[in-house]
């Protein structure tokens, strides 16, 4: 019972605080250095990462696609599975996996330790709204960054992909023609549903790690249990959002 | 009392606050750790509160600076209540705390021009100067670079006083701000909060350890046990004063022949 009612304080919090960080906008302008900052941090850095994942994700589809298709003659559409799966679905959902566990895990330890040490006791006696310090740059970097990642995300596993195809024998379709079959079937809404999805990861994702981080009261272990508890939540909110989003956008 | 400095930080009102504490109760769990606290604090007064460690002090200046939300009882701070946010733009307050709370991700400088900058106050020149003369008063100005982790704890405890003075506020609440410190630097400190009084008129609630720092600048002492008042005095009466608790509080005597000791070997 106590944990449900955790559970919806916590969400009235985190409501709360992106109306708070929202609502401070207009100091968009003002903080532009500190977004640029965050934006760095979240998007530059977790790129080798999602390459290294997305060009796995890529190769494996097309090679799943290629032992399914080869039994009807239909290897030639390995293009159009790969290319639709990875926007649709993998790019977003991988992006997203590693926004939470690179990037929200780390803004969970922090925010967590700075309301360990009384820093954010501190801010409010100054007057300074942490929500518009830590919370509104974060998240307008990870809205302006989101789209990046996965448009990158999704080109380095169609490329994956083609790898595959050119030179997997038992596939044996050339890089073009993989090419060609994606860009013949691939509708633009694919692309941008998918981009849809991953900013709406981007921003639950962000909200949960800085909520879950500012709501740590203790020490030093709660700061541990604040991060794992916001990875959890953030996996479980990306999976579901993501079923619910699909059918929506079906 | 001497007029305000000239200074870039505008408020409406700058005369220094007044604090009233009326039957303040604070209960954490099933600890009472605050018991019907009462007291007020004149604006421009300096008012230092001791007492064993535990005994409620940095819980009370918590609630003074409206971190805390009382379980019972009032406080207001020129009839404001400290945990309205409308009340942070009516006034400012600083609160130095026992452990510095410095933002660990801001070097030194911008830890104090935080303040300044966020609100919009100065410019950046004034807010250089600003800054460069209160690191200068706390003598740490070769600081100014360094990160909150490089720096040794009674550093960081000037570091803290001096993002404090930054911020000229009316009321200035200090959590044990010379434990740390070494003599000569505790003086410094007695000496700054006696000095801000004239300079800044700002009223002062000091919580600290330090007997002479304490029976020297303050207007009023006021000495706390378990979550209570004890007795609110000038200097000058808990110099004279027979009541044991008192007496043993501003002078222990250091006993050898401990006999908490004896007890212990007894027991191993
Ligand atoms: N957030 C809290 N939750 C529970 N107990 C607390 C909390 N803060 C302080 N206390 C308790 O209140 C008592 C007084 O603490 P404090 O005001 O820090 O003492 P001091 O006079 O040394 O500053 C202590 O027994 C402490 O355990
Ligand atoms: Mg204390």
């Amino acid at each position: 019972m106590t944990r449900i009612n955790n559970f919806f304080e916590a969400f009235g919090a985190g409501v709360i605080m992106t109306w708070r960080a929202f609502a401070m906008l207009p100091a968009a302008p003002r903080i532009l250095k500190r977004i640029a900052e965050q934006g760095f941090l979240i998007g530059y850095t977790s790129m080798p990462i999602i390459a290294i994942l997305c060009f796995f994700i890529g190769s494996v589809l097309a090679i799943q696609a290629g032992i399914s298709l080869r039994e009807f003659g239909a290897k030639e559409f390995i293009g159009a599975l790969v290319g639709a799966s990875m926007a649709r679905e993998l790019g977003p959902v991988m992006v997203a996996i590693i926004l939470a566990g690179r990037v929200g895990s780390a803004v969970t330890a922090e925010l967590a330790s700075m309301r360990v040490n009384s820093e954010i006791d501190a801010l409010t006696t100054m007057n300074i709204p942490p929500e518009r310090l830590l919370v509104l740059p974060r998240l307008l970097a990870v809205i302006l960054v989101m789209p990046v990642l996965t448009m990158m995300a999704n080109l380095v596993g169609w490329f994956g992909g083609a790898i595959v195809c050119e030179y997997v024998d038992f596939i044996g379709l050339s890089a073009n023609e993989f090419f060609r079959n994606l860009q013949a079937y691939m509708k633009f809404s694919d692309v941008t549903d998918g981009l849809i999805k991953a900013e709406i990861f981007g921003i639950v994702v962000m909200i949960i790690s800085c909520n879950t981080g500012l709501r740590t009261r203790g020490g030093p272990r709660e700061i541990g249990l604040a991060v794992t508890k916001a990875v959890v939540l953030s996996l479980i909110a990306i999976l579901t959002l993501d079923y619910f989003i699909t059918k929506l956008l079906a | 009392m001497a007029s305000p400095r000239k200074s870039c930080i505008q408020r409406e009102d700058r005369s220094p606050a007044s604090v009233n504490v009326d039957g303040l109760s604070k209960t954490y769990g099933q600890q009472e750790v605050l018991r019907d606290v009462s007291f007020k604090v004149e604006p421009g007064e300096i008012f230092v509160i001791m007492g064993p460690s535990g005994s409620g002090k940095s819980v009370l200046l918590r609630h003074i600076a409206g971190l805390e939300v009382p379980t019972r009882g009032a406080l207001d701070i020129n009839g404001l209540s400290p945990t309205e946010p409308e009340t942070r733009n009516q006034f400012a307050l600083a609160l130095v705390f026992q452990s510095g709370a410095l933002l660990n991700s801001l070097s030194v400088y911008n830890n104090l021009s935080l303040y300044p900058h966020e609100h919009q106050l100065c410019s950046k020149k004034e807010i250089h100067d600003r800054v460069m003369r209160a690191l200068q008063i706390l003598s740490i100005e070769h600081a100014a670079k360094k990160m909150p982790a490089e720096l040794s704890g009674g550093m960081r405890k000037r570091v803290a006083i001096a993002r404090a003075l930054v911020m000229e506020p009316q009321l200035m609440l200090y959590d044990e701000p010379t434990s740390e410190l070494d003599p000569i630097m505790a003086a410094t400190i007695a000496e700054i909060i006696a000095t801000l009084r004239e300079e800044y008129a700002v009223t002062s609630i000091v919580v600290s350890h330090d007997r002479d720092l304490s029976l020297t600048i303050a207007d009023r002492v006021a000495l706390m046990q378990n979550g209570q008042i004890h007795s609110i005095a000038p200097p000058a009466e808990y110099r004279q004063a027979t009541d044991p608790l008192i007496t043993e509080f501003l002078n222990p005597q250091i006993n050898l022949q401990n006999p908490r000791f004896k007890t212990l070997e007894a027991t191993s």
